[in-house]
């Protein structure tokens, strides 16, 4: 760990090329091939200025592989950044290599965040449907979180997860933790293995069965394979949920973060600052066209 | 004089100065003494491209270029004229955003990772014979790296640092197209000074505090009502000879609503997915880093280098590559360039200098293909259908307990 210089000021946001050095804490396999690093900042200043929105992301970097972009899934008690990570690439395949202890380079937190009324701006009381597929609970977490903290705030709230296995079922061990706050924790898996007793099938089944009292006080937050986030919102929408209270978050090829290197473009979205987390009106004309 | 003259009166009168030719050559020792490296217009590998200019000996005089849809060619011409060319495939793109730059460092010691970013001085670099589209160029790159929510830090030292000297078009290839797209030919701004070539003086028009104040430096007067009325005609010369044309009535509209017009499998039959065009082009701003190690793999540096989205793995991600034909690929740039780019950056991305047309090995003319867009699709595509996920459980008729097993019937 490098000595913090005490007086050399922080410019945290200044150059977005900034890198911070972090450490591997701790590191939990989650499902097969997919895992949950803890990172830590090596500079303390850092560590006591660093902020993020729930569904934004990092840029986490190997020096000599590459910079991958990562959600941050959460923040421990000791401030350790949660990040889960599918390792499918040459950076996230190092990253699971190196484990506990290794050293990393970090930027962000980038993009958008997730719509959820903050203590600063609460909106009206409303039900919160928190649709996941796969990894793509994630993105999700950090937010769950929040609304556990701030549960007050909503009235209903259901998180629907599905999974292809059940060993594919992202943070089982929060899920007990999710329903002591109240929120109606729902699971569903595609091919059930001989211990599962939940359901079967895909997640917008659990959607279109659940009570929605105020269908247009509800928010759907969504993120998973593209193709499921369109029928959440196509089975939400059913149901007589507003499209504009509906979101997404979306996936493409980050290299800069900061909308300036072009690869990360949907239509006229620049998914890293635009997005990640988008309303689904805005985009749904973009996600409809093969191939764009 | 003339800087207190233009800092008195800039905003009600046009100056215009004259000088002759020979006066150019110490404009240059000028800039060079005020520590300006001077980039041109040169001949080089047959083809006029932008390098270091020390003297009037360096530009390409005497020479004329033809181009065509894939086709440029240079050659002396009947003329003595400094600048009676149009563009060829550089464009100052290349000063302001480098095609390679080092943008981080990462050292290995015994502590672990050091991480910079070290503050690179920009060169001190004046630009010659800017052209009207270019300034255009610049001007919407500008709108991508300086005025958005992020600043690229390379790019604001550079274009900070550079002086303009333009030079308004007297001459019109076949290729170009400013008229359509309202940058030129007659340069307008984004210049310290520009000048229009006459037969044996130039005619200067004073755009900054900074441009007025290198014209003292030399032996200028006042141009005379003759001499700007022989730059007018020189300068309606260009306006004259442009053929291409675009329609950009509600173009961003036409694009966006025809994402799957036949016509894009028409062009990508002939687009080789070469990335000429966007490196041509003066306001592709695509880029990717990469690392570049030592043997030891304990100094690393970040190099980001332009990119193109004809590239197949410029959309790749961990589910898979985005954009996989020619077809979804040249659509992209095409609807970037002439239709999203609105939306992003609330300009057109294309200022009509036609390199692209230029440089394409086929020949294929993005205002043909504009063209052949806005005509009604002779026939529907076939588009893919995306099926829904399979269902495989029957939902019970009544509610239930949410945790209970329900039957599932699989269908795989």
């Amino acid at each position: 760990m490098r000595p913090a210089t005490a007086s050399a000021p922080l410019e945290v946001s200044n150059d977005p090329w900034r890198t911070w050095g972090v450490t591997v804490k701790r590191l939990v396999d989650e499902a097969p091939n997919i895992f949950t690093i803890e990172l830590a900042f090596n500079d303390p200043r850092v560590a006591s200025e660093y902020r993020f929105e729930p569904g934004q992301f990092n840029m986490l970097y190997v020096p000599g592989v590459g910079e991958s972009a990562i959600s941050i899934a959460g923040q421990t008690s000791a401030k350790t950044l949660q990040h889960s990570i599918r390792a499918v690439g040459s950076v996230t395949r190092a990253i699971q290599r190196g484990g506990v202890g290794m050293q990393l380079g970090l930027r962000g937190p980038f993009g958008t965040s997730w719509p959820v009324a903050t203590p600063s701006a609460p909106a009206a009381v409303h039900d919160l449907i928190i649709a996941a597929g796969g990894i793509g609970l994630a993105p999700l977490k950090a937010m769950i979180a929040s609304v556990v903290h701030n549960r007050t705030q909503f009235d209903r709230v259901s998180v629907l997860i599905g999974a292809r296995t059940p060993a594919d079922l992202l943070y089982h061990l929060e899920y007990d933790q999710w329903r002591q706050a109240a929120i109606d924790v729902q699971l569903t898996v595609d091919r059930p293995d001989d211990g599962w007793t939940g359901q079967v099938g895909v997640v917008t089944l659990l959607l279109e069965r659940l009570t929605l009292p105020h269908p247009t006080a509800t928010r759907v937050f969504t993120c998973g394979p593209e193709v499921m986030m369109r029928y959440v919102a196509k089975s939400a929408e059913s149901r007589g949920i507003p499209s504009q209270n509906i979101w997404v978050t979306l996936e493409r090829h980050m290299n800069c973060a900061i909308g300036l290197c072009g690869h990360c473009q949907l239509g006229p979205e620049f998914i890293c600052k635009d997005g990640p987390v988008l309303g689904f009106d805005r985009v749904r004309r973009w996600l409809s066209v093969y191939d764009l | 004089m003339l800087a207190a003259s233009y800092a008195n009166h800039r905003n009600r009168i046009l100056m215009l100065r004259k000088f002759a030719k020979a006066e150019l050559n110490r404009l240059l020792a000028h800039l060079r003494s005020l520590g300006f490296t001077v980039l041109g217009p040169k001949l080089e590998d047959e083809a006029i491209v932008y390098g270091q200019v020390d003297s009037l000996a360096d530009l390409p005089r005497g020479y004329s270029d033809s181009q065509q849809p894939g086709k440029y060619r240079v050659s002396q011409a009947e003329h003595q004229f400094y600048f009676e060319f149009n563009l060829g495939p550089h464009s100052w793109k290349q000063f302001l955003f480098p095609p390679r730059v080092s943008l981080s460092t990462a050292q290995l010691d015994a502590t672990g990772w050091t991480f910079e970013t070290p503050h690179q001085p920009a060169p001190k670099l004046a630009f010659l014979g800017v052209r009207a589209c270019e300034l255009a160029a610049i001007a919407v790159q500008d709108r991508v790296f300086l005025h958005g929510p992020y600043v690229d830090p390379i790019y604001q030292a550079r274009r900070e640092a550079v002086l303009i000297i333009a030079v308004n078009c007297t001459v019109a290839a076949a290729t170009c197209f400013c008229t359509s797209m309202l940058t030129g030919p007659k340069c307008q701004a984004g210049f310290d000074l520009a000048l229009t070539e006459l037969d044996d003086c130039f005619v200067a028009e004073v755009g900054s505090q900074r441009g007025a104040e290198i014209l003292e430096a030399i032996t200028t007067e006042s141009a005379t009502p003759p001499e700007i009325e022989q730059a007018k005609v020189r300068e309606q010369g260009a306006v004259e000879q442009i053929q291409k044309s675009m329609d950009t009535t509600n173009i961003r509209n036409v694009l966006l609503d025809n994402l799957e017009h036949p016509h894009w499998d028409t062009v990508a039959e002939r687009c080789l997915s070469c990335t000429n065009c966007t490196m041509v082009c003066p306001t592709c701003f695509c880029s990717s880093v990469s690392e570049v190690a030592d043997l030891s793999g304990e100094h690393v540096q970040r190099i980001r280098q332009w990119d193109s989205c004809f590239n197949l793995d410029f959309s790749y991600t961990a589910s898979g590559t985005v954009r996989n034909d020619r077809r979804s690929r040249f659509r992209q740039w095409l609807t970037h360039k002439l239709a999203s780019w609105h939306d992003q950056f609330d300009s057109s991305g294309c200022v009509g200098c036609g390199r692209c047309i230029t440089w394409c090995p086929v020949g294929i003319d993005l205002t043909e293909e504009v063209a052949a867009l806005r005509e009604p699709p002779i026939s529907n595509r076939r588009l893919p259908v995306i099926e829904p996920p399979p269902t495989i459980c029957h939902l019970p008729r009544s509610p239930v307990d949410p945790h209970a097993a329900i039957s599932a019937e699989e269908t795989q």
